[in-house]
């Protein structure tokens, strides 16, 4: 058995190095491959996760309360909102403190509030909610509640960016699926074309009275070297391209989305196990599926 | 032994074997002739089964052909040695290697393999080819070796489909020397040729195939143009015939 183990690696490395162009042609083809998904992966995955920050910056309530709405009955209305669910902090908001804040945000035009005579601004509760497709629910409640003026959330913002996140998610499915296919399907011809090329070897194998499997071992073993060898290739690759990228753009994406880059480590020790296992189930699945039409006979 | 009970076997277009029965011995040397497209190959793939009957039995060394599984070809092919007309060595390995490859589907161990090898080469007349590639070698050369990955597992039937038709007439020559002695030592050998000059002089058992029927089994001279022999009881009167006919002499 060990000795058949011996056999099948040292003829796949054998055929590896005396197959040169070919195995170099079909190590082009997974990495090609692995790389484009690779790349489009780390999109994907930065989009995401840009997408669920932005979400978290308007995934609370405010629920503006009259003026005649007493501290009793504000402190009762937070501790009854605190019950609920699907909220995860609840505070309370002067019209003072609301000022302030409005002020910070207007930034150098902030004096013109200066000159306002009487504060605008109601008292406010601030809900924040645990996930953003509940925060239409919560509002809803909000609004029974007694002594309030009214209930602001983000309802059409909010709309959109569920939309548009669900919608890009499921782009995202869709393409690596895709993406798979393709490469699946560019592997198993490059595959096919080594080993038509060698076409000859294994009718003559078979002549001598070679089982199956025993043709088959050694390409197969080539199959998953050349599978793993471009998965190595194209995780380093990726990996470069994304530290490129991420020392190009990474602070000033910071500014402008207030998210911040996947993280290169977490990124390229993920990548590298799904390319290893895809490179070496493409590289597989390729040489067997080349090689059916080879062994009928 | 190798033998054929009313073995037809046809294709689409045209038919390849009628109702064939023949009988090789063990340690027979039988010319295979016939024109181009008479049922020579279809022969001999049958025997490899290579391709399937549609009717009769073929035996091959007490083992029925006919009903063998997928698993077993591999094993009953090791048990025929082929050589092809274009030599068909394995252009990655060497000489020594594409020998040892018979002995290595067969899993025998490496010092056997260091063992054998080299004596079958010496045998051949190739030792000092023994690390050369097919493509650095002349034709004849390349045939020995494909001779000798026949040979080295010890088959009892040996198959050679025109080996002399890429070479020049010394070196067929040459090849049928080994062919010969191979034979000597008792192994069966299916020669499928067009070589005339060879079959005349080799004096040794001719059967002839036209349009998949034997038409001709006896020994001597190339031909295919001759009385037409279907069945076993067919021959024996032929057998006998010819007998008298040479007391006669």
């Amino acid at each position: 058995m060990i000795n058949r183990l011996g056999y099948t690696l040292k003829q796949a490395f054998r055929q590896i190095y005396r197959n040169r162009a070919m195995s170099l042609a079909s190590i082009f083809a997974i990495t090609a491959m692995l790389l484009i998904l690779g790349l489009f992966f780390i999109l994907i995955i930065n989009v995401n996760m840009a997408a669920e920050s932005v979400k978290s910056d308007y995934n609370t309530i405010e629920i503006w309360l009259l003026d005649k709405t007493g501290t009793d009955d504000i402190e009762t209305m937070v501790d009854g909102i605190k019950e609920w669910n699907d909220v995860t902090t609840v505070e309370f908001r002067s019209k003072e403190d609301a000022l302030t804040i409005l002020k910070e945000r207007w930034g150098e035009s902030g004096y013109l509030l200066d000159g306002l005579q009487k504060n605008p601004l109601p008292n406010s509760i601030i809900v924040t909610v645990a996930d953003i497709e509940k925060s239409a629910a919560v509002a809803v409640k909000a609004e029974s509640l007694e002594g309030i003026e009214g209930v602001k959330y983000y309802k059409d913002t909010v709309d959109k960016l569920i939309r548009i996140t669900n919608g890009m998610q499921l782009a995202a499915i869709v393409i690596m699926v895709f993406l798979v296919i393709v490469s699946v399907v560019v592997v198993a011809n490059t595959i096919k074309l080594t080993v038509f090329a060698r076409s000859d070897e294994i009718t003559i194998m078979k002549y001598v009275g070679a089982t199956n499997w025993f043709i088959r071992g050694p390409f197969l073993a080539e199959g998953i070297m050349i599978g793993m060898i471009s998965a190595l290739v194209s995780v380093g690759l990726v990996g470069f391209i994304y530290s490129k990228v991420h020392a190009t753009i990474g602070t000033e994406l910071v500014t402008i989305l207030s998210a911040p880059l996947v993280p290169i480590g977490f990124m390229v020790t993920n990548l590298f196990w799904i390319f290893i296992a895809l490179g070496i189930s493409i590289g597989s699945w390729g040489s067997i599926v080349s090689m059916r039409k080879f062994l009928d006979t | 032994m190798i033998k054929f009970t009313h073995v037809t076997k046809s294709y689409k277009s045209n038919i390849g074997l009628d109702d064939v029965c023949i009988t090789i011995n063990k340690g027979d040397f039988v010319f295979l002739v016939g024109p181009s497209g008479a049922g020579k190959s279809t022969f001999i793939k049958l025997i490899l089964k290579e391709i399937d009957a549609e009717k009769g039995t073929i035996r091959v060394n007490e083992r029925e052909v006919t009903k063998l599984s997928n698993r077993q070809i591999s094993d009953h092919r090791r048990n025929i040695g082929i050589v092809f007309q274009d030599f068909r060595l394995l252009p990655n390995k060497t000489v020594f290697e594409n020998v040892a490859f018979a002995m290595e589907i067969t899993h025998q161990s490496k010092r056997a393999i260091r063992r054998q090898v080299p004596q079958v080469l010496s045998l051949m007349g190739i030792s000092s080819k023994s690390d050369k590639y097919p493509d650095e070698l002349s034709a004849g050369e390349q045939q020995r070796v494909a001779i000798a990955r026949a040979i080295i597992n010890k088959p009892t039937v040996l198959i050679a489909d025109e080996p002399t038709g890429n070479l020049d007439p010394d070196t067929a020559w040459e090849i049928m020397r080994l062919l010969d002695m191979i034979n000597q030592r008792g192994t069966t050998i299916l020669m499928v040729t067009h070589a005339k000059d060879i079959v005349d002089k080799m004096k040794k058992r001719v059967v002839a195939i036209d349009k998949g029927q034997i038409v001709r089994d006896d020994y001597g001279t190339y031909g295919y143009t001759d009385t037409c022999i279907r069945s076993p009881e067919d021959k024996a009167i032929f057998n006998k015939a010819e007998g008298l006919a040479r007391e006669d002499d």
